[in-house]
């Protein structure tokens, strides 16, 4: 049986500090969900392999479920809740809506958080490209069609 | 017999609000992470279950010692079969399908034996999830390992090991005698028949008989299964869950844990994608158990691995086709025989399954046969169009080595058998306007049809798919607010657009705009019954009592309307939002908007709620017809998808993008099914392959854009046309891929999937790249 410690972590999430009290063994999913009580980055699957858990980590896209906790010290952490600027939401949010690229939603956020990095990185992305980048990213319900137009969309709209 | 409308009607009335494309309502919360799903519950004092699960396909449990983890610190309870009180066999609705509590209840928690590798055996709920985790490895379980059966075939066997001691076959097919009282793993064989079938064959020139196997696939909602339960002291259970039906979820738990429906309450939360896997219970009862014994509200959620090895697959089956057609291509009879493996307790889709293999075809002559089997493999739920895929894609595979024999254009010989309106299905029921032959037509007429394919290695099939759609029971009320607006109170859960879809129809019908109408859904207390999301019927049912609601709505600001003006109602009208009277005495003319009258609503005799029940069936039967250029690669057996062209009757499109959505779905599923996903038993029967990993959906670079053709076939048993839309696309990708493959490299498929493993082997060492 492992040990179970505990152990304070700060780090800056959404651009505020928190400070928050963590088990040894809690992933940054974990803690986000259920010690700070940000509950947009989902659990799919817990082991790497449907991305529905992405977040930014120090402007860097990776699965929350596969980091952990006490890894966070002095990070710098982006979730969807931290797209939408006051009441603007972010390109990639209008677009998914505008497209109707979500059904159940619950790959959205991860989806949202793909895309930015993608789009942070390469800002004019071709189809192929698009879909690469998300392979990472499962979702069960659209088809992916609509989710490809809508990152094509936000990415035109990013670059006008 | 009526004759066939060579052309069905697809002439709709201008509408404002169906048809459009606006922002769904509930898009903001699921685009900012605000949406609140299962899992995404907190309550004050809440502890957290996990689950213990069986490490064997088959055995007999004969001991459980929880003390171990009950008194490690941080656990609050434990919990076991021996919690739940004894079932009676019955039967309990799961709106598509059904459940006998005395099987429910042995797969929420193993009673005796655990039948399937992952079948849950204990439970425990502590502070803290690793806690949680950590205690279910004190729990001892003593086995006595029995021996086991996975496939169909094998446990149709007279010497296969047996699961239920008590079962016996249900025969509901005229003209075989019931079986020996004898144990066996088949639960039911039923029969479907019209015509003469031998006369039939007899009058074929040329007969073809072919046998295909599928796998079992699972739904694969991102989201896990979930259940936060709170027993309070008064006896109240209240349940928070992501689930495709409240009122199913509540009948299953009140059953389950001996209470009148009126003491639990479920509380639905958005839902992360159910396809059918989430209309039974799995945590719910656990967690209400869990919560009694400690006094305390118990989160739980399914780890991937476990909603894999013991959630709801679909069915492995094993199927045989024979047809007969005569060189002009008239179908003389058809015989369909379907096994279809229903994991560890009866209830296969079977039934339906039968229903849809020979319903886009009129055939006169005709039996089916099908199968309930019981196999040590986890107990399958409905998975869109629930057994139709298996099914149907036998039927289609066959007519397209019969269209080839016959020298004939495949979308010819289905288009020569078309079922129409007049004509029977194969249960003998007449079919209403149906848009068979329009989709037929679409398909012989698309340009991805006509488009020439060139290319090495490259080929094209097309296939037709089937499904009935539901009617079933829903239940809404609506209040009209005094700023004009509605609000929409829905007891169906939305799974993909339907608060969009069901406040589209209401704002239609009262001449609203669609940010005018606010759709809240709401818990088990608060709505009258309604049936389960699913079976394609929630826009369907749904849509109505919007309609009725609306009708309600306008008859009563009527009734204001003329008392407030003084006059009879009969002279008062209302359209598109507007109230109009007779000209006053001074012959100004009279009239009100919405608005206007709502704002008077409190002082002229008070605000307007109305409540509405629809429980119709006239829901219209849906077909979709799929074209697919594909390529295989020879060296690794690979298929890559090159086009799609995906076309449906979809009666009336209320919001099309989500129409739309729903068969691009449909078809990634299907393509999933055909080309990769399907469960990996090792020799001791244990799931091999339970990550999102190894089994292996579509990925977005697996796929093309997937372009859609609404054909509009309007149902005329529906206000605004609506048919159902989901379940059919996920029919025709298998055949349509299965029949491109050949197209493409001369191999004909008949297994499932047709994994790069399974086209290398059907390649065989002549395969030019392998030699």
């Amino acid at each position: 049986m492992t040990t179970d410690e505990r152990i304070v972590v700060t780090a800056t999430i959404n651009g505020e500090e928190r400070t928050w009290l963590s088990s040894s063994r809690d992933s940054l999913l974990e803690a986000l969900r259920e010690r700070i009580g940000l509950t947009g980055a989902k659990e799919g699957c817990n082991n790497g392999n449907c991305g529905a858990c992405s977040v930014l980590m120090d402007g860097r896209l990776v699965n929350s479920c596969l980091v952990m906790a006490a890894e966070c010290e002095g990070a710098n952490i982006t979730t969807v809740e931290g797209l939408a600027e006051g009441d603007e939401l972010h390109p990639l949010q209008t677009a998914f809506l505008e497209e109707a690229a979500l059904q159940c939603g619950i790959c959205t956020p991860g989806f949202l958080i793909s895309s930015k990095a993608l789009l942070d990185w390469k800002p004019n992305p071709s189809e192929e490209e698009i879909r690469f980048w998300l392979a990472g990213n499962l979702c069960r319900c659209t088809g992916y069609d609509k989710i490809i137009r809508a990152v094509e969309k936000a990415a035109e709209e990013m670059r006008s | 017999m009526v004759a066939t409308p060579e052309k069905p009607n697809t002439d709709k009335p201008a509408y404002k609000v169906v048809g459009t494309r606006p922002v769904r309502p509930d898009g903001v919360d699921k685009v900012t992470g605000r949406a609140e799903y299962g899992a995404d519950i907190k309550l004050e004092g809440m502890l957290y279950g996990a689950v213990l699960r069986s490490p064997h396909a088959h055995a007999r449990i004969k001991r459980i010692d929880t003390s171990k983890a009950e008194a490690l610190p941080g656990v609050k309870a434990v919990a076991t079969h021996a919690d739940f009180p004894k079932q009676e066999s019955g039967s309990l609705d799961l709106g598509e399908g059904s459940a006998n509590p005395l099987w429910l209840v042995e797969n929420v928690l193993a009673g005796s034996k655990v039948l399937y590798h992952g079948h849950a055996v204990a439970a425990v709920a502590a502070t803290d999830l690793h806690i949680a985790e950590d205690a279910l490895a004190l729990i001892e379980v003593e086995y006595e390992v029995l021996p086991f059966v996975i496939d169909v075939r094998e446990a149709m066997l007279p010497n296969a090991p047996i699961l239920l001691d008590d079962l016996r076959t249900n025969v509901r097919a005229k003209g075989v005698d019931t079986p020996k009282d004898v144990p066996t793993n088949i639960a039911l064989h039923m029969r479907l028949e019209k015509g003469d079938i031998e006369q039939g064959f007899a009058d074929a020139d040329v007969v073809i008989e072919r046998e295909y196997t599928t796998a079992q696939a699972h739904q694969g909602y991102i989201e896990p299964q979930n259940g936060t339960a709170f027993w309070n002291r008064d006896g109240q259970l209240t349940i928070w869950c992501s689930t495709q039906g409240i009122f199913s979820v509540r009948s299953q738990c009140a059953t389950l844990l001996g209470l009148p429906e009126s003491q639990v309450r479920v509380i639905p939360k958005e839902i992360g994608g159910g396809f059918g896997g989430k209309l039974t219970v799995y945590l719910e009862p656990i967690a209400a158990v869990l919560s009694k014994k400690s006094h305390r509200p118990v989160k739980m959620w399914m780890p991937r691995a476990d909603i894999i090895r013991a959630t709801g697959p679909t069915s492995a089956t094993h199927n045989r086709v024979k047809i007969g057609v005569k060189r002009d291509g008239t179908i003389t009879a058809a015989e369909v025989n379907l096994a279809y493996a229903a994991g560890a307790y009866p209830g296969s889709p079977v039934g339906a399954g039968a229903l849809c293999a020979l319903a886009p075809y009129d055939i006169a002559n005709q039996r089916i046969d099908g199968f309930d089997v019981v196999t040590n493999t986890p107990k399958t739920q409905a998975y869109r169009a629930p057994g139709a895929p298996a099914s149907e894609h036998a039927v289609e595979a066959t007519l397209d080595e019969l269209a080839e024999q016959l020298d004939m254009d495949p979308m010819e010989l289905r288009l020569k058998n078309a079922a129409h309106e007049g004509g029977t299905n194969s249960a003998g029921q007449p079919w209403p306007r149906i848009g068979a032959t329009a989709v037929m037509e679409a398909i012989k007429n698309h340009p991805h049809y006509t488009s020439e394919l060139h290319g090495e290695d490259t080929g094209r099939g097309v296939a037709l798919g089937f499904w009935f759609n539901g009617g079933m029971e829903s239940s809404s009320s609506a209040t009209v607010n005094s700023d004009g607006t509605v609000s929409l109170i829905l007891g169906s859960v939305d799974i993909g657009g339907s608060r969009a879809s069901l406040a589209m129809q209401l704002a239609e019908t009262l001449g609203l705009t669609l940010d005018e109408v606010h759709p809240h859904i709401v818990d088990t207390d608060s709505v009258g019954w309604t049936g389960v999301t699913g079976g394609s019927r929630t826009t369907f049912a749904g849509g109505w009592v919007a309609y009725d609601l609306g009708e309600e709505i306008k008859k009563r600001v009527v009734e204001r309307a003329a008392r407030m003006w003084d006059v009879e109602t009969d002279v008062v009208s209302y359209a598109d939002g507007v109230i109009t009277g007779p000209p006053d005495a001074d012959n100004n003319p009279r009239s009100m908007t919405f608005k206007e009258i709502a704002k008077q609503l409190q002082r002229t005799g008070g605000l307007i709620a109305v409540s509405a029940t629809s429980r119709r069936n006239t829901q219209g039967a849906a077909f979709a017809g799929h074209i697919v250029d594909l390529h295989v690669d020879r060296e690794t057996g690979k298929v890559e998808i090159l086009r799609y062209t995906a076309i449906q009757d979809v009666g009336t499109a209320i919001h099309p993008s989500y129409v739309e959505g729903q068969l691009q779905g449909g078809v990634a599923q299907g393509v999933g099914m055909a080309l990769n996903e399907e469960y990996y038993y090792d020799d001791e029967g244990h799931v091999v392959n339970a990550s999102l990993l190894d089994y292996r959906m579509p990925v977005a670079n697996d796929l093309p854009m997937i372009d859609t053709q609404l054909v509009e076939v309007p149902n005329p048993g529906h206000p605004y046309g609506v048919r159902g839309v989901g379940e059919a696309p996920i029919v025709p990708p298998a055949p349509a891929i299965r029949n491109a493959i050949y197209d493409a490299i001369g191999v004909r498929m008949y297994d499932m999937p047709m994994s790069p493993r399974r086209i290398l082997e059907e390649l065989g060492p002549q395969n030019g790249s392998a030699s």
